[in-house]
């Protein structure tokens, strides 16, 4: 089910404001991709407009191509919510719904999706999806607690439980360990290397020896001056990006000699 | 805490001094609003009880110059009246009031929510004199019609009777009421739907609910307890609503539960304008007792709503 994405001449607006500039890459399946770079270089920009979560932001546009499995996600006739409900995606902040138990967290995303499920089905999908998180054991005897009740990381691991539930092709990720604490980054570090046997992941991250860990190939985004858009510096298997980078301003990145 | 006086005069300067005067005075003067209002509402209550206890205790001639034979009996039919009015504005007000703020804050443009919601606001300026002209004069008549269809389709249903020629009936001024409260209640709910963490609604949407979806896994549940006290409060102003009732309603004597009667009668607020001028001997002492009724009333609901609320935000914070 994973799926490789395809990206050419990708220019990313908020409204007339070009905030990402003439991004070409391929994402593996099967594999991760990290992106690095200073803060406001548009990677988060750039990673939002894969599930077409850039455009929920009022007047916010892209132009150029993304296609995934040989589908163009911003051809006019593809529903954004199909492209979501194929590209999961979890974010800075555990955003587990509030008002919602653990086991229901799990599955929001299926009762969307589907007509009704069975009952053996529903608790089927939420062990599942709970067991690939690396949180089952710690919460199966409190299923109907609510999320919120969670600590930071396991809140963190429930969404991700969450957007795996639904078997999506891709999975995303928006810097999912720089509100965690080293303990529950470690283990969700380690959760990315079991998903990346089923899941194409594309993690955005703040932490550069986090993308030496976790990633087969790393993107390096840097704003080309101030105020001009963010582009693509470099794009690179992670071994030879942190030992040999094509690119000066990547090793000025990378080895902190940055300015 | 024991501090002695040695003890302050052995701290160092920096410690001890007082930080500006600004500060107690604005203390003070906020404190004293406080106690005005504290004040006012109670010298309403300690007016009300002492004048009203008498109201409860008249010659039976006196409340058969109203409704019944004794205060129940004459403030019951009231009580009915000034409910089934209010009931009827929520039922109308608060579908369209949701409705109207999950558009202006989830749906419309920008160049159009704000229209709307200060078209809206705009409702709630006007005095209740105007709605009540408006409603007595011109949308009684033309509610006629709707009436008329009710009871040809659904006249089986004891609510819908005979239906009164001039349309002046309770039912027309719970649309009159539903008008007057639609703003309060759309103003609430707008601000707590716009309140919505973007961190929730983008989970939703993340997972690929449609807009629909994500308003009722984020949108709903992040501002029930919000919309349940502006209807509240809508509610708390249908029930007090005098002039708009007077003049919508033609008042009869005998309380029915058929809302298209020329001849129901008025809510207590309405009954306590109409008679207020008759001062024949006991009727003021009467009206005042209702108006008792309606402040306690005003009250419970006002609690239960807070009771409500409080018990929501409880649920949240874990």
């Amino acid at each position: 089910m994973a799926k490789s994405i395809d990206v050419s001449d990708l220019d990313i607006y908020y409204s007339d404001f070009l905030a990402v500039q003439g991004v070409n890459m391929t994402i593996r399946a099967r594999a991760v991709t990290a992106f690095i770079g200073p803060s406001g270089c548009g990677k988060s920009t750039f990673l939002r407009s894969l599930n077409r979560m850039h455009e929920v932001i009022p007047g916010a546009r892209v132009e150029g191509k993304v296609v995934v499995d040989g589908q163009s996600l911003y051809d006019p006739m593809v529903d954004p919510v199909a492209v979501r409900r194929q590209i999961g995606m979890v974010f800075q902040r555990p955003n587990p719904f509030p008002t919602m138990s653990i086991y229901d967290n799990v599955l929001a995303g299926n009762r969307l999706n589907s007509k009704k499920m069975k009952k053996s089905e529903a608790d089927a999908i939420v062990e599942k999806s709970l067991r690939s998180a690396n949180l089952w054991n710690e919460v199966k005897d409190r299923l109907n607690k609510p999320g919120m009740g969670l600590s930071g990381g396991q809140q963190q691991r429930l969404c991700i439980a969450r957007a795996i539930a639904v078997e999506p092709q891709v999975l995303l990720m928006d810097e999912p360990c720089s509100a965690l604490d080293p303990i529950s980054t470690s283990a969700i570090e380690d959760l990315i290397h079991e998903l990346k046997s089923d899941y194409t992941i594309v993690i955005v991250t703040h932490n550069m020896q986090q993308a030496a860990r976790v990633s087969d190939e790393t993107g390096f985004f840097n704003l080309k001056a101030t105020g001009e858009p963010g582009h693509l510096v470099e794009f690179n298997p992670t071994k030879k990006m942190f030992s040999n980078p094509d690119e000066p301003s990547t090793e000025a990145y990378i080895s902190g000699r940055f300015g | 805490m024991t501090t002695t006086k040695s003890d302050l005069d052995a701290a160092p300067a920096w410690a001890t001094r007082k930080a500006g005067g600004g500060d107690a005075v604005f203390k003070g003067t906020a404190f004293a609003s406080a106690c005005v209002i504290l004040l006012a509402l109670a010298g309403v209550f300690v007016f009300l009880s002492l004048k009203g206890a008498q109201g409860f205790t008249q010659p039976t001639e006196v409340y058969q110059r109203g409704y019944g034979d004794s205060f129940i009996g004459y403030v019951l039919p009231l009580l009915g009246g000034t409910v089934i009015a209010a009931v009827i504005a929520l039922i109308i007000a608060v579908p369209l009031a949701i409705g109207i703020a999950l558009v202006i804050t989830q749906y419309a443009p920008p160049w159009l929510a704000s229209p709307v919601a200060y078209v809206i606001d705009l409702l709630a300026a006007v005095p209740s004199v105007i709605y009540g002209l408006w409603g007595g004069l011109f949308l009684a008549p033309k509610l006629v019609p709707v009436y008329q269809w009710f009871h040809d389709t659904l006249g089986f249903i004891p609510l819908f009777g005979k239906v009164a020629t001039s349309g002046r009936s309770i039912s027309t001024a719970g649309v009159v009421l539903a008008i007057m409260i639609l703003p309060i209640i759309t103003a609430i709910s707008r601000e707590v739907f716009a309140r919505t963490p973007r961190l929730h609604r983008e989970a939703a949407l993340a997972l690929g609910a449609t807009r629909w979806e994500t308003i009722r896994m984020t949108v709903f549940p992040y501002g029930r307890s919000g919309v349940v006290s502006a209807v509240m409060l809508g509610l708390g102003r249908a029930l007090g609503e005098t002039l708009a009732v007077v003049m919508v309603l033609s008042p009869g004597t005998i309380f029915t539960i058929d809302l298209f009667s020329g001849s129901n009668t008025p809510s207590i607020a309405a009954n306590v304008a109409l008679k207020y001028s008759e001062r024949s001997p006991g009727t003021l002492e009467v009206l005042i007792a209702t108006g008792l009724v309606l402040f306690v009333m005003t009250f419970v609901v006002n609690f239960a709503a807070r009771y409500i609320v409080a018990r929501q935000e409880r649920k949240f914070a874990v």
